[in-house]
């Protein structure tokens, strides 16, 4: 499962038209690959470029105020404290009071500024990421599960942050550090300096093989936390069936296997960590030990003072802490890796469907609305048997073609088509004359009003559910689209039209949805109308109306619709019926009903079953 | 409080939230109920979150108390460091000296042995604190999912599903960060800072007694932080909220989003919560940026006062230099701890905040609650009777959607349910079905009241099917399959073919195997439907509720279930709401409601005939057809 869950991706960023140099699948497994995606997000470092060099320099001074304490302190121990010297003791020790008090204010300078630039370039990478997503074709997110977006939008992105603002930081100034001290260790006595220094190769081993493990293993934990989020989001969603059948347990189990499989692989990680991290201890015991052992010795031959012994041994525990923390940032920098990979996952898919070069604009006015299929085919970028093959249709300016089908042979795939939702994969469609993909996309689509077979409200007020193509549009253009989809009651909701409806408001119903849903579409009177069986949902009553409604606004407007009722059909000057991926018969509803037996099954109420009707796809 | 400066300059003109959110109906609609704003309950909570987090913990006792022994074990062996440093020489240099290599050997072997004893209890401790940390995490995660599922339609109408999904992943990642780093540096940090005191209080008790001076401002400071990030925090986590909230639902929407170009308005409005979610972390940041210099402030002075009361007392011959060095050098292992202890706590507020809002979950009850003594449902004769018995329900007490309904439906019929928008028809589904509880009278099944029927009873006798009908991540079969977990293939097939779905199945490319939500396993709405249907039928309820389930198939593929219905519903009773006719026409009985009320009630040729509402609505549908 994990394996296919990390190839998954791939084709994604394949399927971009222009595949980054250094893709994410290919340069993961390489050493040097490891860091290339992280390196190239530091261009959200940028802003804060000027300010991470002060914090550098911040911190560098704050480790250097803290370096010279132990030596200010051996200057106490062999001057005064031997001299008896109480003068020079005092002063001796406001100077460790004033570099005490610079370090601590170095740090606060330091960790102030980072907190804003940190959270700053976590925020705009996550807008940038979300921004991107928006424009990702349909899909991309037909693919790709929610939660593991979601979670790179989120875990991932606190990852990087903790390593940008932390880890990174710290791996520099702890490499300084570690030179500063092992150099002045070398000042005070080169041969003891020196096999300080020869400490840091089998550190490097140590790291070098628990990089390549742990990046492994983040990659798996981190996978793993984007399925748990989308079991959740999947359990949210599912959750009134769920109940329906009392399948809670059952759904439980399945969340426990993955918690589980999450807590397997934290184990794991930790065992990698605990591994690494008492090495990293270990190590600077030994070399201290060596050092204590050698020193004695040389004070006893009088090699060495013992106020140096005191201050190199205390330069030398100056060393545990970055040793020791190594492995934490190690590990941090690998997480941050792994998360830069998957971030940039969805980064590099290039936007599929995009303007092209010199799109086209035309004004509204001058939009008559003739709609040509030509020779359309398109398959669904996964799998193998196209869903349309070779569709040839035109919808004259100010007709309604009702488009008749059987379920799931590709009506509403057809429909979306129209504001390129989807991509053409042969042939084309234009818009009197232009080949939809010469226009420019925003333009296309304020041309288009859509309503899909499933109403999509969002957890906003009505009027914004309403305007969502036209947040220009006015009271009066409003409230000739509520009334025109029979949604009057609208204005009766608790706060009339700033009721927030969707999933955090009020619940509306099927019916009430899909009539806003209608509103939506015919609000601003779009050129083209695509609506996917838009009355589905209605009572015969409100449908009645609806249609009425319907056909004054369908008079002079181009419109395409899905219907899956002879009532929906009346509104259709023509009817065209879809089998098997093509168009096999255009013409008015009675003369197809009298000629065509295949639309007389589809559509007929006539209760004798039809031969094979139906359910072919 | 920059906080709120920056959010009220940072927002345009038309970003304003309220806005675009509209106004809810239901001022608690951010919150669970626990988490009430006022003081006293952010206490009260705050109190429960800590006996959850006492309670996950006590499983694991024993581990937990291993571990510590490893960390003291650990925590001796580092410990003995600086002290064998002095010793090495304050007293092996002298006997070296005189030509004794005893001493020095002693102390080398003593600090190979230390050295070790801390690897090995370290590499250990770490091993076991993460296992009790996942472990504990592991049962939180599944504590909270568990509740969710149990918690009623009516709380997840009001909490979302975004937000549900914030609270089990960002919330628990939190507490995540807490138990990666947190529990060690703890422990570690609280014993060698105990245990070094006392070393110091051994060592020289006037300088030690200098180096308590410092604790007084310690706390102080760590007072004042814990009050103020225990409320940035909290307001992170319901920032965060929110921008899960609002990225599940654009992508979840995406359609919508790029056929109304609305890519722009939606970036604005995440940008606003984003920004609030940035404003509130970097709040939280900069206090931790003050307490943790703030430490490291008291830690500096106290050393410059050691070196130079300590320095005076050496010149006075009152202690050793050998002292004054070790003295200094566990006065920095004294403070480095509380550098970490500052990170620890950091982390604890953090995962405070997320644990209070999961406690928040836990503490919500369900507001349709498992029976404590189930009544069991009659298991002899004919089964499936269903009686409402002045049955009134309203989300809102104003507002009543049923006022008083009293229903007989008999086992082994049929009813339809017909009427406008509003009627009580869905409500009367869900009341069915034990989404919710009646606010007075009762439902009852067979002669029980659904409230004391068990769960698991009700599901196997009652199950609603809408037109909502969601599939889950997997294949064909296993979508069906949920009806009846334990159902083989034959039947999965046999409840396909039954309800007309089996063709456009197996033509699927990998028929019964197909995955629904990936390569090619795209239904229509009409084909998940029919799955649905197949689901249900697989279930073999007593009771069958069909909430407009039908409403987006095609003809033939309705005649087709139209035809499987009368198969179906033969030996159950059924509750039918349909805008079509065609399924109410098959019907025992008709039942029209209006305004919560019923207002004809009869078989359906007799309302035809009688004419009336009904007759009026069947008049106009058989126009409808051609």
């Amino acid at each position: 499962m994990p394996a296919e869950r990390d190839r998954e991706p791939a084709p994604t960023t394949k399927a971009g038209r222009h595949p980054p140099a250094a893709s994410a699948g290919g340069g993961r497994s390489a050493g040097r690959g490891r860091l290339a995606n992280l390196w190239r997000l530091r261009g959200y470092l940028r802003p804060y470029a000027a300010e991470f060099g002060w914090l550098l320099v911040a911190a560098l001074a704050g480790t250097g105020a803290s370096l010279a304490v132990p030596l200010v302190v051996q200057r106490v121990v062999d001057g005064p404290v031997a001299r008896r010297e109480p003068g020079g003791l005092l002063s001796l020790g406001a100077l460790v009071l004033v570099l005490g008090l610079v370090e601590a204010l170095l740090i606060f300078v330091r960790r102030w500024m980072q907190s804003a630039s940190s959270v700053g370039m976590e925020a705009a990478l996550r807008a940038d990421l979300y921004a991107h997503l928006l424009r990702l074709p349909t899909s991309f997110h037909d693919r790709w599960h929610s939660g593991q977006l979601l979670s790179r939008a989120t875990s991932d992105l606190s990852v990087l942050r903790r390593f940008l603002s932390f880890g990174l930081f710290f791996l520099i100034l702890n490499l300084v550090t570690y030179v500063a001290v092992v150099v002045l260790l070398i000042r005070l006595h080169p041969p003891l300096g020196l096999l300080v220094a020869a400490s840091a190769v089998p550190l490097f081993l140590i790291s070098r093989r628990f990089a390549r493990h742990y990046h492994a293993a983040s990659r798996r934990m981190q996978d793993q936390q984007g399925e748990v989020a989308t079991l959740v989001e999947e359990t949210a969603l599912g959750l009134r069936t769920t109940k329906a059948y009392g399948r809670g347990p059952e759904l439980a189990a399945r969340f426990a296997g993955n918690a589980r499989a999450l807590h397997d692989i934290g184990v794991g990680k930790a065992r990698l960590l605990a591994r690494t991290s008492a090495l990293f201890d270990l190590v600077p015991n030994g070399t201290l030990a060596v050092v204590l052992v050698t020193g004695v010795v040389l004070v006893s031959r009088g090699g060495l003072t013992v106020g140096a012994l005191v201050a190199f041994v205390s330069l030398q525990l100056m060393l545990v802490w970055p040793v020791q923390s190594l492995g934490w940032i190690i590990a941090n920098g690998q997480e941050a890796a792994t998360a830069a990979d998957r971030i940039r996952e969805v980064l590099d898919t290039r936007p599929a469907i995009v303007d092209a070069p010199g799109a086209l604009a035309p004004p509204r006015a001058g939009v008559r609305g003739r709609l040509t299929f030509e020779q359309v085919t398109f398959r669904y970028p996964d799998s193998g048997a196209p869903v349309l093959r070779g569709v040839d249709l035109t919808v004259a300016p100010g007709e309604t073609l009702a488009l008749v089908g059987a379920t799931g042979c590709g009506k509403s795939t057809l429909l979306s088509l129209v504001p390129r939702l989807q991509e053409v994969t042969g042939g084309r469609i234009t818009l009197d004359g232009h080949d939809l993909r010469d226009l420019r996309l925003s333009t296309l689509r304020r041309l288009v009003g859509v309503a899909f077979e499933e109403p999509t409200l969002f957890s906003m007020s009505v009027r914004e559910n309403l305007t969502l193509g036209r947040p220009d549009a006015g009271e009066d253009e409003i409230h000739a689209a509520l009334a025109l989809a029979q949604a009057e009651f609208a204005y009766d909701l608790p706060w009339g039209l700033a009721t927030r409806v969707g999933e955090q408001g009020l619940s509306l119903s099927g019916g009430q949805r899909q009539r806003l849903a209608l509103a939506r579409a015919v609000l601003g009177r779009p050129a083209l109308l695509v609506l996917d069986d838009p009355l589905s949902a209605l009572d015969v009553h409100t449908e009645s109306l609806v249609e009425a409604a319907l056909k004054r606004v369908l008079r002079d407007t181009t419109a395409l619709l899905v219907v899956h009722r002879p009532s929906t059909i009346a509104l259709a000057d023509r009817v065209a019926l879809l089998e098997q991926g093509r168009i096999t018969a255009v013409g008015t509803h009675s003369d197809l009903l009298a000629t065509v037996p295949a639309y007389r099954s589809v559509l007929s109420a006539d209760p004798r079953p039809a031969a094979g009707a139906g359910v072919s796809s | 409080m920059t906080a709120l400066g920056d959010r009220d300059t940072d927002r345009g003109d038309g970003t304003q939230p309220q806005r675009w959110r509209g106004v809810s109906t239901d001022p608690d609609a951010d919150r669970s109920l626990a988490e009430d704003t006022s003081p006293a309950a952010v206490a009260r909570l705050r109190v429960r979150s800590r006996a959850l987090l006492r309670d996950l913990l006590r499983p694991h006792r024993r581990r937990l108390g291993l571990a510590v022994a490893l960390l003291l074990a650990q925590n001796a062996a580092g410990m003995a460091g600086p002290y064998l440093v002095m010793l090495g020489i304050d007293r092996a240099a002298g006997p070296l000296r005189a030509g004794d290599p005893v001493p020095l050997v002693a102390v080398a072997a003593a600090f190979v042995v230390a050295a070790g004893i801390e690897y090995a209890a370290r590499r250990g401790f770490l091993v076991l604190s993460a296992r009790l940390g996942q472990a504990v995490l592991l049962d939180l995660r599944q504590r909270v999912y568990g509740h969710f599922l149990r918690l009623s339609v009516t709380f997840h109408e009001r909490y979302t599903s975004g937000r549900m999904v914030s609270r089990l992943t960002s919330d628990l990642d939190s507490i995540g960060e807490l138990v990666d780093g947190g529990i060690d540096s703890l422990v570690l940090a609280g014993l060698s800072i105990v245990s070094i005191a006392g070393v110091l209080l051994w060592l020289d008790l006037p300088l030690a007694a200098v180096t308590l001076l410092a604790f007084p401002p310690l706390l102080w400071l760590s007072r004042w932080f814990a009050r103020a990030s225990a409320d940035a925090y909290r307001r992170t986590r319901e920032a965060v909220a929110l921008v899960i909230v609002h990225f599940v639902e654009s992508l979840r929407g995406i359609r919508a989003v790029q056929a109304y170009r609305r890519e722009r308005r939606n970036e604005a409005i995440f940008g606003v919560v984003n920004d609030d979610y940035r404003v509130a972390s970097r709040q939280a940041f900069r206090l931790i940026a003050t307490y943790s210099p703030g430490i490291k402030v008291i830690g500096n002075v106290t050393v410059a006062v050691v070196l130079c009361y300590g320095g005076l007392r050496v010149l006075d011959g009152e202690t050793g230099v050998g002292v004054l060095a070790a003295f200094l050098l566990y006065l920095r292992r004294f403070f480095e701890p509380m550098q970490e202890l500052s990170q620890f706590y950091n982390s604890l507020q953090s995962a405070t905040a997320a644990l209070e809002k999961l406690t928040g979950v836990l503490d919500e009850r369900p507001s349709v609650p498992e029976p404590a003594r189930p009544v069991p449902l009659p298991a002899e004769g004919r089964r499936g009777a269903v009686e409402f018995r002045s049955v009134t329900f309203g989300y809102r007490a104003d507002a009543p959607i049923l006022a008083g309904l009293d229903l007989t439906v008999p086992a082994g019929q049929t009813v339809a349910l017909v009427g406008p928008t509003g009627a009580g028809k869905s409500t009367l589904a869900k009341l069915l079905a034990r989404f919710h509880d009646p606010v007075t009278g009762t439902v009852t099944l067979d002669g029980v009241d659904l409230r004391d029927v068990a769960d698991a009873d009700l599901r196997a006798a009652v199950v609603l099917v809408t037109q909502e009908n969601h599939l889950f991540t997997g294949t064909v079969a296993e979508n069906i399959r949920f009806g009846r977990p334990d159902a083989d293939d034959a039947a999965v097939r046999a409840a396909a073919r039954a309800i007309g779905a089996h063709d456009f199945i197996a033509a699927l490319p990998d028929g019964y195997d197909t995955q629904v939500h990936r390569r090619g396993g795209r239904l229509s709405a009409g084909q998940r439907q029919l799955v649905a249907f197949a689901r249900a039928f697989l279930a073999d309820p007593a009771v069958l509720i069909l909430d407009e389930a039908t409403s987006s198939l095609d003809v033939p593929t309705e005649r087709l279930v139209q035809h499987a219905l009368g198969t179906i519903l033969r030996d159950r009773t059924a509750l039918v709401i349909a805008h079509r006719l065609s399924t109410v026409e098959t019907a025992d009985r008709v039942l029209v409601l209006d305004g919560g009320r019923i207002v004809e009630d009869g078989p359906p040729e007799r309302l035809i005939a009688t004419g009336g509402r009904y007759a009026g609505l069947h008049r106009q549908w058989r126009n409808s057809l051609v």
